[in-house]
């Protein structure tokens, strides 16, 4: 593995020769607090900012987004015919995002990129993204993304991952990707492999150490679905559940949309946009039938999603990476971490 | 890469009331590049997505038979925003079809078994589309006894009356028509509700043989302790279901029962598989 070193003075400079070929997102303050944007020519990432209000997923996956058009005008020739929209697909890179955000990535391709089907609109612009990720000195208090099965200095999903050493970062080269994003920005003062991966080592088990939250997870896979869904705490786990949406739409692993058809003068577009779980409309039949319909099947759904029907399914844990974002956000104080905690105990009785 | 959001071009090529209340059409579809035609090829009991640009698009069961060539069909029962629009089209408009999409009925399953068909009311596409397969002439031999049983509220409800009448007459095919009532007094099938007719008229099951029920939720309800009583297990009673759906190839995540999306692990589940499943359906 290639270590490279960056000194802080140059990593301005590096960014903005990397974006003649990339397009640069990073995060920033704005007025929502801060958020992860595509950066204007003369904006640099906020490396040293907490973590993202929304995750990163909607760099490949945004919260709206044109799939399809047509034209209706009659004296087309191809009139009512639906066609792809062209997509910018030029390399994009992706700085400072967190691991656990970037094993995010790795759980919605599975969703997006299976043996059945491929979303060309997700996985094209995967396939256009390098992910430079920033282990995480500090954790805040609501991340427990080790024991969700990544952590602060993870690098599944990453490209690069980076180490902030105070006056330089630390670089571990992980991917070809990272290989070609790090030539771009003439980052080429090579590290001691051996003496780099100490440091990250060392690095990695501080901040380990300072994540005292932690979700139980080790007893789902052997839970049957039936009895989690027929156990009698989802009333208790719903009762102050306003089914606002805000856990779906910041968590970086919900992946849920809805498609819809909008018309402008002569011409269709069919777009598709997050859509949640915990709106009735999600699943609500034409025919007035929603098998879904009362707010306690919606918050068990999404629980039972995460924690169950994922696990089961792939086998690969729970689809949740402790980012913290939904309990932080909750307008109720709902956590995912209790819900985790009272399904792994769970005994029939 | 492929695009599974691209629907293929189609033309309407007919448009037939289905049903006396006219709340029912059945649309016949033309592809416009002939190549497309080859791209769907289908099984009995999946569906597609019929796609309307600038409307929206809707999951509907394919009612044409992989048998029968140069078309595709579907039943569309008017109740939404999708359907209304395409009840409004008309011979000659054009619009996209997506699929085929889900999983079928298991005919390799069914291959030397008896099959019943059990239906009721308007899901009787794919049923349609199961029979039509089933008495070609090529696939006959592949199977035992067919006894179809249906029934609908009145005569006039009946889908494809002149198909049914026709297999009626036929000696490869036990027919069990029923309505719920009617003052008509040339009236020949039966009459009363379908788990009746399934109780008196549908084989005794032994271990080889399947029936695939399709109906509204009141029907299953009452056909299932009627199969039951009858002898056939769990796994012998094929079911296909219904959810709403939006992409139809199991990304957008609505359809879910449970682990399984009703899209792409369904719509055809067997009662023992959908008895280990959240009923979210």
């Amino acid at each position: 593995m290639n270590f490279i070193t960056i000194d802080k003075k140059d990593w301005a400079g590096g960014i903005d020769k990397s974006r003649k070929t990339y397009r640069v997102f990073g995060p920033v303050q704005d007025e929502n607090g801060c958020q992860l944007k595509p950066l204007a020519p003369d904006v640099y990432p906020l490396m040293d900012a907490g973590v993202t209000v929304m995750s990163p997923k909607s760099v490949l996956f945004p919260q709206t987004e044109k799939m399809l058009t047509a034209t209706l005008d009659e004296s087309s020739e191809d009139h009512h015919i639906m066609k792809p929209v062209e997509k910018d697909n030029t390399p994009r890179v992706v700085l400072g995002i967190r691991p656990y955000d970037a094993r995010a990535i790795q759980m919605v391709k599975l969703n997006f990129d299976n043996p059945d089907y491929q979303d060309p609109y997700w996985c094209e612009a995967y396939d256009a993204t390098t992910f430079v990720g920033l282990g995480i000195n500090r954790p805040d208090s609501c991340d427990f993304s080790t024991s969700a099965g990544t952590g602060p200095f993870s690098e599944e999903g990453l490209d690069v991952l980076m180490a902030d050493l105070d006056d330089r970062y630390l670089a571990k080269i992980l991917t070809e990707k990272g290989e070609t994003w790090a030539e771009a920005c003439g980052f080429d003062t090579s590290a001691d492999a051996a003496e780099s991966q100490a440091l990250f080592d060392i690095l990695r088990k501080e901040a380990e150490k300072n994540i005292t939250a932690s979700v139980d997870t080790d007893r789902l896979s052997e839970k049957s679905i039936l009895d989690l869904y027929e156990a009698p705490f989802w009333d208790d786990v719903a009762f102050s559940c306003i089914n606002c949406g805000t856990c779906t739409f910041v968590c970086p692993t919900c992946w849920c949309f809805d498609i819809q058809d909008e018309t402008k003068h002569k011409t269709a577009t069919r777009f598709r946009n997050w859509d949640t779980c915990m709106s009735p409309l999600f699943t609500h039949h034409a025919s007035g039938h929603n098998p879904r319909g009362s707010k306690v099947q919606r918050v068990r759904q999404r629980f039972m999603h995460k924690l169950k029907y994922f696990v089961d399914k792939y086998d690969q844990g729970i689809m949740c990476v402790g980012c913290g974002r939904c309990v932080a956000s909750c307008p109720v104080n709902i956590d995912i971490r209790e819900v985790c905690k009272t399904m792994n105990n769970y005994e029939k009785e | 890469m492929e695009n599974p959001y691209v629907p293929y071009p189609v033309r309407i090529d007919d448009i037939e009331v289905a049903t006396e209340d006219k709340s029912l059409k059945t649309f016949t579809f033309v592809f416009q590049n002939p190549a497309d035609e080859e791209k769907f090829a289908y099984k009995a009991g999946q569906f597609a997505e019929l796609s309307i640009p600038g409307v929206g698009e809707i999951p509907i069961g394919i009612a044409s038979s992989p048998v029968e060539k140069g078309f595709v069909k579907f039943t569309v029962f008017r109740t939404g925003m999708v359907t209304s629009h395409l009840h409004n089209m008309k011979k000659g408009d054009i619009m996209g079809i997506r699929g085929p999409l889900g999983n079928w009925y298991p005919w390799e399953k069914l291959e030397n078994k008896n099959v019943v068909i059990i239906g009721g009311g308007f899901a009787f596409t794919t049923l349609r589309s199961s029979i039509v397969y089933m008495l070609d002439p090529a696939n006959r031999s592949r199977f035992k006894n067919i006894d179809v049983i249906y029934g609908a509220r009145s005569p006039g409800m009946l889908l494809y009356r002149e198909k049914l009448f026709d297999w009626e007459k036929r000696d490869d095919i036990n027919m069990h028509i029923t309505v719920d009532s009617t003052d008509d007094p040339d009236w020949k099938y039966h009459t009363g509700f379908v788990p009746q007719i399934v109780e008196k008229n549908a084989p005794v099951a032994d271990e080889d043989t399947y029936a695939i029920v399709c109906g509204p939720p009141i029907m299953i309800k009452f056909t299932q302790p009627a199969l039951t009583q009858l002898g056939y297990q769990d796994h012998q009673v094929i079911m296909s279901l219904e959810n709403k759906m939006k992409c139809g190839i199991g990304m957008c995540g609505r359809c879910n029962i449970g682990k399984e999306l009703v899209c792409k692990d369904g719509p055809v589940f067997t009662l023992e598989q959908i008895n280990q499943t959240p009923k979210e359906y």
